[in-house]
């Protein structure tokens, strides 16, 4: 029997980034909010022992517990999908915070041409530069209009950078100033000056300098501490929702976190949503939550999933095209890069924090001319330290065994004498990459695994060939002796790890035929429905997401409100 | 003096202590240090931190099989030191530990797949699409360790740990490029795990029964677990001595 509980004004799926802004959003104005987060409570005092490069980043204490769900995937149509059994490519949260706990931090806003890329594409040059079956498309908001929200996650999580002397328009500069320069990134600003480029410092949510936030939260700086992509921060200095905005909601009295609740089903009648049906992990009981709004923030793949599974919006047809749910995933292009090795110099590679580095966006966007180039879009380039821990970092030159003698020797002197420069290739959508359910395999429920039906195209390998190059001439201008840069980009392989940045699925735009919501977030099919994060990006940018599924969060929750009282679409 | 000297000298001393156990005749199995024989072995410097450290050494309950036979283990000690030998930088895996992180871990959770999805239908997929076996990775370990010594009688009559190393590199980058096939398993499938837990067992904190003294660390200048890198960081490269999670407690 299914047990059902007190009607809530707004029921909340996933108490990550996006949940937790919301949350905090919503109680601080006075509505009734009920969390439900299907991994366990996290605090600061969880970390103490973090420091352990094993069990956080190799035997991912902090991620989704693959045993229970996973997601299927497959190259392409005519292939078989079968499970990620274990992690490679990607990495999902899991717990409060979710992915926001164990993030570097690298926070950036996407460019105006993302927001308007379609038509921005066809007008500078022409309706053929964008090759068949590529279906970018406007986002249905533009960069101005975003640019508030923007501004908003920025002095939650008190951002430290400087500006970007290529990016949009701000209104206000960044809440902290920028963080430490190691020798480094002083070799990669000067290479890059002299090359001609426009380097900044990588915006981080790493504190520079103690911040209080104007919700009133004080955080410590960042200790430079290194243990910090895939771990938590002792420190509190990294901007995370356990430590930001789930407090904030929490002093109000109006939030109830549930944690250990897995929800299953969104329960809808005559096209309105009514609540929605989880488990409790604890005691296997199922429960109702009714609500007058229900808000979806648990990733890209369940906030597809949880749509399909609960019939809501229309699937998406690869073949036809038509339908929007599960329509236009995307990824990004990472592995477009070069390491440099020096004979004579050494760095403290081991030190880092998760946002250190500096970057350029020549080759970002439309800030440079396509005319000749057999791609659209780029991506950022930068150097980055991070920490350059023992058991996954062993770079050595191109040639060397991986394994005896010369391995041993050539990767201890390398640890600290090699660099790299990376690149963050945005990722186009395709008409048949997307997300639909699986046929065969099943979830610890007997619901469908999500399936993924992706492959890197002629667009991507173009990108990664040419942001290798620049990495290379970087590296060379940054008096590297021997440079080994990225050949070929070959197809997506779901066992190696490179970044968390997927994207699509449930897409925004200004038109219910191909987009599943407004710029709200708010479903075209639902309007008392919310779908947040990076599932409404059309196409993924040239650089790391958050920033922008922050903004949309704050964005969505000014329409919630809005919602609440006057109700109907809001665009 | 340097950290440097000082670990030439206990390595020295290992060396020392393993030769008089050869010539004194003992009965010590595949273990060569350790265990009661350890406790036998007089020390010929007054050193402290030495005897030290040596103390430990005899009192580490740690270094027994959980999960490994002892026909396994030597296997295994054999394997892992040529994929990270004892050189002029410092000790190998073996000394290291590595053998016996490898049977720890193999023992617990990341042995039986334990956070992995393991549901069936199990077919065969494309190598972008990643392990689908049936196999968890105890088995593997299993077949594979009992895979290498076929092979080696096959190509060379005798047991892996007692061919030469060019022999047994040999069978090791016949495994490494699926040279030899297997019906259970993929050869190199398991030549990438072994070479994957050999890096974990160099590398993560002493805490799991590798790594020891930290000396894997120490080689390659990485500091292990420091609080924090605020006076470094602007800096150009500074030796760290290291610190564990111990440290901690
Ligand atoms: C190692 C790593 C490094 C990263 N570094 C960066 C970076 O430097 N910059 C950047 O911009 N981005 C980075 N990211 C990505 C960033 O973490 C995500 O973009 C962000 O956390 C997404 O927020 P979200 O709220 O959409 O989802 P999440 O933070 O993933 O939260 C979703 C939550 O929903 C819960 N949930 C899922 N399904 C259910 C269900 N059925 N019922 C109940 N709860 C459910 C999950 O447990 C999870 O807690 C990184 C990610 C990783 C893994
Ligand atoms: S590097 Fe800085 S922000 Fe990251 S975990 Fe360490 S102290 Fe925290």
């Amino acid at each position: 029997m299914v047990k059902k509980m007190p009607k809530t004004d707004v029921v909340i799926v996933g108490v990550g980034w996006g949940g937790g802004i919301i949350a905090s959003e919503l109680t601080k104005q006075g509505l009734s909010v009920v969390g439900l987060e299907k991994g366990l409570e996290r605090s600061t005092e969880d970390y103490y022992m973090v420091h352990d490069e094993l069990r956080y980043a190799l035997r991912y204490e902090l991620f989704q517990d693959l045993s229970k769900s996973t997601l299927t995937f497959r190259s392409n149509e005519k292939k078989r999908a079968l499970p990620m059994r274990h992690y490679g490519s990607f990495l999902m949260g899991e717990g409060v915070g979710g992915a926001g706990v164990h993030w570097n931090g690298q926070t950036y806003r996407f460019l105006p041409y993302d927001f308007e890329i379609r038509s921005q594409t066809v007008e500078r040059y022409g309706e053929k530069k964008i090759p068949k079956g590529m279906t970018i498309q406007d986002w249905g908001i533009t960069y101005n209009e975003l640019e508030p929200y923007y501004d908003k996650f920025e002095k939650m999580a008190g951002i430290s950078g400087e500006e970007n002397p290529l990016g949009g328009k701000r209104s206000d500069k960044y809440p902290t100033g920028p963080m430490k320069h190691s020798p480094q990134m002083k070799m990669f600003t000067e290479a890059t000056k002299k090359l001609g480029y426009h380097p900044y410092t990588v915006p981080s949510a790493n504190l520079s300098e103690p911040y209080t936030n104007p919700d009133g939260i004080s955080r410590a700086a960042c200790q430079y501490c290194s243990f910090c992509e895939r771990f938590g921060c002792e420190y509190g200095a990294k901007a995370d929702p356990v430590v930001t905005v789930i407090p904030v909601a929490n002093k109000t009295g109006k939030f109830d976190l549930r944690t250990h609740s897995w929800v299953r089903r969104i329960l809808h009648k005559d096209g309105k949503a009514t609540g929605v049906l989880y488990t409790d992990l604890t005691t296997g009981e199922e429960i109702e939550q009714p609500a007058d709004v229900v808000v979806i923030t648990s990733y890209v793949f369940n906030n597809t999933k949880l749509l399909l599974t609960s019939k809501i919006g229309r699937p998406y047809d690869p073949a036809t095209g038509t339908g929007v749910i599960g329509k236009n995933y995307a990824y990004q292009v990472v592995k477009g890069a070069a390491t440099g090795f020096y004979d004579d110099m050494e760095f403290n590679n081991f030190a880092g924090a998760g946002a250190l580095g500096v970057v350029i966006d020549d080759f970002n966007g439309d800030n440079f001319d396509h005319s000749d180039l057999n791609f659209i879009h780029g991506g950022y380039l930068a150097l980055t330290q991070t920490g350059a821990r023992p058991i996954q970092n062993n770079p050595v030159p191109k040639g060397t065994p991986s394994w005896g003698a010369e391995f041993k020797d050539k990767s201890l002197k390398y640890a600290n004498r090699s660099l790299s420069v990376g690149a963050m290739g945005a990722s186009m959508p395709f008409r048949h990459h997307y997300l639909d359910l699986d046929p065969t395999y099943k979830d610890t429920f007997g619901d469908p695994l999500l399936r993924m039906t992706f492959d890197f195209e002629d667009q991507d390998r173009e990108l990664a060939k040419f942001t290798a190059k620049k990495a290379r001439g970087i590296l060379e201008e940054m008096g590297a002796d021997h440079v080994d840069a990225m050949e070929e980009l070959g197809p997506y392989d779901i066992t190696v790890y490179q970044s968390t940045h997927n994207t699509g699925g449930v897409i925004m735009g200004d038109n219910p035929d191909t987009s599943a919501v407004n710029n709200y977030s708010q479903m075209w099919d639902m309007d008392n429905l919310f779908v947040v994060g990076a599932s409404s990006f059309p196409h993924n940018s040239g650089y790391n997401p958050t920033g922008t599924v922050g903004a949309l969060a704050y964005r969505a929750a000014e329409g919630i409100m809005t919602y609440s009282k006057k109700g109907g679409q809001l665009v | 003096m340097t950290k440097d000297n000082e670990n030439k000298t206990s390595e020295e001393e290992r060396i020392s202590r393993r030769r008089f156990i050869k010539s004194s005749g003992v009965a010590v199995g595949g273990l060569a240090v350790g265990g009661v024989i350890g406790g036998l072995i007089p020390w010929r410097t007054e050193d402290n931190k030495q005897q030290r450290q040596a103390a430990n050494e005899t009192k580490n309950y740690n270094q027994a099989l959980m999960f490994f036979s002892q026909a396994e283990f030597k296997t295994v000690e054999a394997a892992t030191e040529r994929i990270f030998p004892k050189d002029h930088n410092g000790p190998g895996a073996k000394d290291l530990g590595v053998p016996f992180y490898i049977d720890h871990q193999l023992a617990g959770s990341y042995g039986f797949n334990s956070r992995d999805y393991m549901e069936p239908p199990f077919f065969h997929g494309e190598k972008e699409q990643g392990y689908q076996g049936r196999l968890k990775r105890r088995e593997i370990f299993r077949v594979g360790l009992r895979e290498l010594q076929n092979y080696s009688h096959q190509k060379y009559k005798k047991e892996f740990s007692e061919l030469s190393t060019e022999e047994q590199d040999d069978i090791l980058k016949d495994f490494e490029s699926d040279k030899v096939k297997l019906s259970t398993i993929s050869a190199s499938g398991f030549f990438n795990m072994l070479r994957g837990v050999t890096l974990e067992g160099l590398y993560s904190d002493p805490l799991y029964g590798g790594n020891i003294d930290m000396d894997g660390w120490r080689m390659r200048d990485y500091p292990g677990d420091q609080m924090n890198y605020l006076d470094v960081i602007e800096e150009g490269f500074k030796k760290i001595e290291p610190r564990s999670l111990r440290d901690h407690m």
